[in-house]
């Protein structure tokens, strides 16, 4: 490739909007072929990529978002998605109302209190602190709570996918640990502390623990949003 | 297709404007997600809206299905933060898998206490 040609490409749009596209397809043709290793998350994979190859070119992120802010646009329409399944899912929602509610104030509470407390103990800016308060919830909910609170949005989404796969990764062998036989109970955790990522992954072990999470993850979208103006 | 997302782009618009007249307490999108379970829970019966729904529905799924690529520009701004993370990853680290792990643990006992005293089913 001649040196003009790469100059014309890696300042038009096409070709980062083409290029994540095409990366998130090779990225989840890899996760394919790991469907239980929550470490080969299509999404995690491919910012690392993309970032990888952004620091070596030395593009920078202003020049990658012209062309990738197409995507990054449904995040809005996606989240209004997420109004579809809770809807679905409302019979189970109504039968156990009372424990949903308890534990979605009582774990949002948690989500957002200990991750502010441990910010404020590691000594943690308060530009990070609040980029970091909504990071149990769904990336595109997170993302705007970040924004609300003069968080940085970016920061926010890389720790909302770390937080989902940490979730992913430690709930089976945690919740086996406590002795929780409970797979409405577990679904209903993992969704709220590690939204969709959580949600994947309680599929992949029990469907009653994938609706709960699913629905977890939904309601604690909308409460994450007003609890985190209690503490910040 | 079309009807689908003119439909989630316009129940956002509802919600940003709520939003922004509320003084964004809570954000646009989610006051949009709320709108559109009522909606649909509230409209389900009506004849005149049935092909608006299933069209709002598939559309959502096929968005929903691909979730995670969306995050991808905005997570590629780790770039931007690189000195955060050479400041502060262990620590991020740390910070992340002791809240998930406290986080995980407080949300399962209360709904397995909670469901002790008030009753609930785990079935569909």
């Amino acid at each position: 490739m001649s040196d003009g040609l790469w100059v014309y490409l890696a300042t038009s749009p096409l070709l980062w909007l083409s290029g994540t596209l095409v990366i998130w397809i090779f990225a989840t043709f890899l996760a394919g072929l790991r469907p239980g290793n929550p470490l080969f998350n299509p999404t995690l994979m491919s910012i690392v990529t993309i970032a990888a190859i952004l620091y070596l070119t030395g593009i920078d992120y202003q020049r990658y978002f012209e062309g990738a802010q197409f995507i990054h646009f449904l995040l809005g329409p996606a989240t209004v998605a997420l109004g579809i399944p809770l809807y679905e899912k409302l019979a189970l929602v109504r039968r156990n109302l009372l424990p949903m509610i308890v534990a979605l104030t009582v774990g949002s509470l948690t989500a957002v209190g200990s991750t502010i407390l441990l910010s404020e103990a590691f000594g943690f800016p308060q530009l990070i602190t609040a980029s970091l308060a909504p990071k149990s919830t769904t990336a595109a909910v997170a993302m705007a709570i970040s924004e609300s609170l003069a968080g940085d949005p970016s920061l926010t989404a890389t720790v909302v996918v770390l937080t989902g796969i940490c979730g992913a990764i430690v709930v089976t062998p945690m919740m086996n640990a406590l002795g929780v036989r409970d797979y409405g109970a577990r679904g209903f955790a993992v969704g709220l502390a590690s939204h969709g990522i959580g949600t994947a992954r309680a599929f992949a072990v029990n469907p009653v623990a994938g609706l709960f999470s699913g629905i977890a993850m939904g309601l604690n979208a909308i409460v994450t949003s007003i609890v985190v103006h209690l503490f910040l | 297709m079309i009807v689908g997302i003119a439909t989630l782009l316009t129940f956002q618009l509802v919600g940003e404007i709520l939003a922004y007249e509320t003084g964004g307490l809570v954000p646009g999108p989610v006051l949009g997600m709320a709108l559109i379970a009522i909606a649909l829970l509230t409209m389900a019966k009506w004849q005149r809206v049935q092909s608006t729904q299933s069209q709002t529905i598939a559309t959502s799924k096929a968005i929903l299905a691909n979730l995670g690529i969306l995050f991808i520009p905005a997570g590629v701004g780790i770039v931007k933060h690189i000195d955060v993370l050479v400041a502060h990853g262990l620590a991020l680290l740390a910070l992340i898998v002791v809240s998930t792990v406290i986080t995980l643990a407080v949300t399962v006992w209360s709904f397995v206490l909670a469901k002790r005293i008030f009753g609930g089913a785990s079935d569909e």
